[in-house]
């Protein structure tokens, strides 16, 4: 089936996910969709498959203008999306689950559509028992089942958000035939990823998307070089760096281990030194922020140790707590979910985080208090301000007015994200202010420009790999992209071996 | 719509006005005369001195359950053990009491270790529904109805075994303690007894002090809003939820206590008489704001005993209350969705 998207526009608030996006993909094409975090690809397959309602702008299928409000009349036209996360129902059985999307009438006909079922799984060659429980299954064989169910209920576009993510390698294997086999007997596949070498793989076309606009669309053969450019956007010329001098060891990770729900990280060694930045560079999902968070104490490695000062005092095991008393403070990126507290004034943050001793709250101080904070960290905002209510850079200004002093060591998430120029500016120069007394940083960030602008050393994730800290002064964006969209990884395991 | 204070009253005034207007329906549904029904509900709390002191009696168990439940509202537990908690404060109290009474102590020492007997008893109900939340993650409302209906057997087990009345055990519980051992009546009052009046005022006036004025306060509050940025922000959870379930059990126990040593005199079945429950709905009716549950709480106590006249006087049944506080705090509940649904309208659209 040909699908034809025509001027699609979304917006939520004052951000454009989508930009007047218009393409086509003819029939029997794997289609790739590339871009970085919040590119807007998951914006415009959900609008596709009817999760979202697009603002303005059309869908085509086979030239035809079709309306798709909800994911059920998406599956009706014939388009199935296998989402990141499979939408299953993992306590009910393999065939119950199978059967649900079904329009039917009453009473199920379990039997008929077992036979179906294992009719074409044979077709693919999948080995699920009909009979086990969802749960049971691995993430490839859950998205198995969804791939035979989407086929079962008519799908004839199949959109597959990053599947590659979290399958062992002779399932990727799997996937990918079956899909090479779908394409050939005239279905449509669009593939969102942001693994390049996935996308060289499989597809026979590849479309960019930057900042929720289409930057173009390329064939076969993939030039790479242009590919990164697209995604990223266009080297910009870097200001040198004066090179630090290095301070005393702030945090020391040994061979760490981590378990994820999807990922797994193995053996990351790095020293952080008093005064330096360390950025963590990957797409979404790839390990940074099970890192960052376990050297906080907040979730705890299976193998290896941290070890805080110079003292290397061991505090593998310790709660997030224990971290803080030491100096560590933690900025999740989630500023209204997991950093402050909505309902609450930005007095009653001030009070909580600095611990104040008593038992009545001494209120008189506690408004001076929050006053010269607002004043210091220039908030636009009362000390009665619920947090809420404060927009996205105060709200980020308020988190850093809420860190005590003196710090060792700073882990940020995302420390500038959603924020406009005027606060990225004034955020960095705070924390370089930290790093001047001798804190270190240690930040994670999808922006390339940043990463390379603040860094002093840069740590590249890429599905649970990571790199040894490479020299910021050493990296360019077009190198930092294909090593975050998983090339030239053997290239650097060669240099390390020479090195 | 705009968030003004004006329009947040007469959504309150609103849900009242509905609450009548079904509860009137009910009553007309059910061959009454509504406002005959009303008035003698009216007469029957305020009438007389004797009904007033009546409401008093029955407004400090619902205080004391209600500044509990502010408490564990406050840092987002929802409490629905405390009928246990209360049952618990009772079979404690009484126990002490059984131990005591012949001692020849003082009574007044024995009251006051009754009393302390019987906030422990909460206490322990309840921080053992906040252990199975916490180290069992067993869901503080599964937890806590599952521990009610425990509490519940016990109670029944105890008035009909170990201590049933001597000859035949009664559903009208234990054998009454002597009178000495009865908390000290107001004069001129029958059942009124001032020493329980002051615990409950003294009690909520404690609550509303920790919760608005405390650093600890300040922290069930950021607990209960968000527990993940309460943790970052270096503040221990469990142990604040741990903390508040304990002192509602404190509450929960000391209303079992008032219950046996100034209402009952003994362990009745449903020694709880659903304070606890009632407590919840006023609880959810002031929104969790401390300074209105006094005054909220002695209106429901008013209903609930102006509506015991009603089967003499007009052969209706007195759980007409309950349908009035009912379909009040439904209403009230209702409204400020309804609000706030609007309220989010309007800045979609402006």
């Amino acid at each position: 089936m040909q699908v034809e998207l025509r001027g699609i526009t979304k917006c939520f608030g004052a951000l454009r996910a989508n930009d007047n996006i218009s393409f086509t993909v003819p029939p029997s094409t794997i289609e790739g969709i590339l871009g970085e975090n919040g590119a807007g690809k998951s914006t415009l397959m959900k609008i596709l498959s009817g999760f979202y309602s697009p603002d303005s702008g059309d869908i085509l299928l086979d030239g035809e203008k079709v309306k798709i409000d909800t994911p059920a009349d998406a599956i009706l036209q014939g388009i199935g999306m296998l989402h990141q996360d499979p939408l299953d129902f993992p306590p009910l059985k393999v065939i119950d689950d199978f059967i649900l999307g079904e329009k039917g009438g009453l009473l199920p006909n379990r039997k008929r559509a077992s036979k179906e079922f294992k009719e074409l799984s044979a077709r693919f060659d999948f080995s699920i028992d009909p009979e086990s429980y969802v749960d049971t299954l691995t993430v490839g064989e859950r998205q198995q089942l969804e791939i035979l169910r989407l086929l079962w209920l008519g799908a004839r576009v199949l959109i597959l958000d990053e599947p590659t993510t979290g399958i062992s390698l002779p399932q990727k294997e799997k996937l990918f035939a079956t899909l090479k086999k779908l394409a050939a007997e005239g279905m449509t596949i669009l593939f969102v990823s942001h693994k390049l070498e996935d996308v060289e793989a499989l597809c026979s076309r590849a479309t960019v998307l930057r900042q929720g606009k289409l930057i173009g669309t390329m064939e076969l053969p993939f030039a790479t070089k242009a590919l990164v450019e697209m995604m990223f956007g266009k080297e910009m010329p870097q200001e040198s760096k004066t090179q630090l001098k290095m301070g005393m060891n702030v945090l020391n990770a040994k061979h760490i281990d981590l378990d994820g729900v999807r990922i797994q990280i193995k053996g990351v060694d790095l020293q952080v030194h008093a005064g330096e930045v360390i950025g963590l560079a990957g797409m979404e999902g790839s390990g940074q922020t099970l890192f960052l968070s376990a050297c906080a104490g907040l979730s705890q490695p299976v193998g290896g140790s941290f070890c805080l000062d110079e003292e290397e005092k061991d505090m593998t095991g310790q709660t997030y707590h224990e971290f803080r008393k030491k100096g560590v403070a933690y900025l999740p990126a989630a500023r209204l979910e997991q950093a402050l507290i909505p309902g609450l004034s930005l007095t009653e943050h001030f009070i909580l985080s600095e611990g104040m001793r008593g038992f009545f709250i001494d209120r008189k101080k506690a408004e001076d208090l929050a006053k010269s904070r607002i004043a210091l960290y220039n908030i636009k905002g009362r000390p009665d301000s619920t947090v809420e209510s404060l927009s996205g850079g105060n709200q980020q200004r308020a988190l850093l007015a809420l860190m005590r002093d003196p710090l060792k060591l700073i882990l940020v998430e995302h420390p500038t994200r959603g924020l406009d120029v005027e606060s990225t500016i004034y955020i960095w120069g705070k924390l370089k202010e930290r790093c001047a007394n001798g804190t270190a940083i240690v930040f994670i960030s999808s922006d390339l420009d940043e990463i390379l602008k603040y860094s002093d050393r840069v740590l590249v994730f890429f599905a649970g790999r990571v790199t040894p800290p490479l020299n910021a002064s050493s990296l360019n964006v077009e190198r930092l992209g294909r090593l975050i969209g998983g090339k030239d990884w053997d290239m650097l395991e060669t240099e390390a071996a020479h090195a | 719509m705009r968030d003004t204070r004006t329009n947040r009253i007469l959504f309150q005034i609103g849900a009242i006005l509905f609450a009548l207007i079904v509860t009137t329906l009910v009553l007309s549904l059910a061959g009454a005369q509504p406002f005959a029904a009303y008035k003698y509900i009216m007469l029957g709390a305020v009438g007389s001195w004797d009904v007033v002191s009546n409401v008093l009696v029955s407004w400090v168990p619902l205080l004391l359950a209600t500044s509990g439940l502010l408490v564990t509202f406050t840092v987002g537990l929802w409490n629905i053990g405390i009928e246990g908690q209360i049952t618990l404060g009772a079979i404690f109290t009484t126990w002490a009491m059984r131990l005591l009474q012949d001692s020849g102590w003082n009574p007044s020492l024995i009251l006051v270790i009754a009393v302390l007997a019987g906030m422990l008893g909460g206490t322990l109900w309840a921080l053992l529904a906040g252990a199975l939340k916490t180290f069992g993650g067993v869901n503080e409302i599964f937890g806590g109805l599952g521990l009610n209906f425990v509490a519940t057997a016990l109670n029944i087990w105890l008035i009909f075994g170990p201590w049933k009345r001597p000859g035949v055990a009664s559903m009208s519980g234990t054998l009454p303690f002597d009178r000495s051992l009865w908390m000290p009546i107001a004069a001129g009052s029958s059942r009124l007894t001032p020493a329980t009046l002051v615990i409950a005022i003294v009690g909520i006036i404690a609550v509303y002090a920790t919760i608005e004025g405390t650093y600890f306060g300040l922290k069930l509050k950021a607990v209960g809003r968000n527990p993940k940025s309460a943790y970052i922000l270096g503040i221990p959870t469990w142990q604040h939820m741990m903390a508040s379930f304990a002192i509602c059990g404190v509450f929960a126990g000391l209303a079992g206590a008032v219950q046996v040593t100034a209402v009952y005199h003994r362990l009745i079945p449903s020694i709880s008489s659903g304070y606890g429950y009632l407590g919840l709905m006023v609880a959810m009716l002031v929104g969790y704001k401390a300074s209105l549950a006094a005054p909220v709480a002695l209106f429901f106590a008013a209903l609930n005993v102006g509506s015991i006249q009603l089967p003499i006087i007009l052969k209706l049944d007195s759980s007409l209350a309950g349908v009035l506080q009912g379909t009040l705090v439904l209403f009230v509940i209702l409204g400020q969705g309804v609000r706030t649904k609007l309220l989010k309208k309007t800045k979609v659209s402006s």
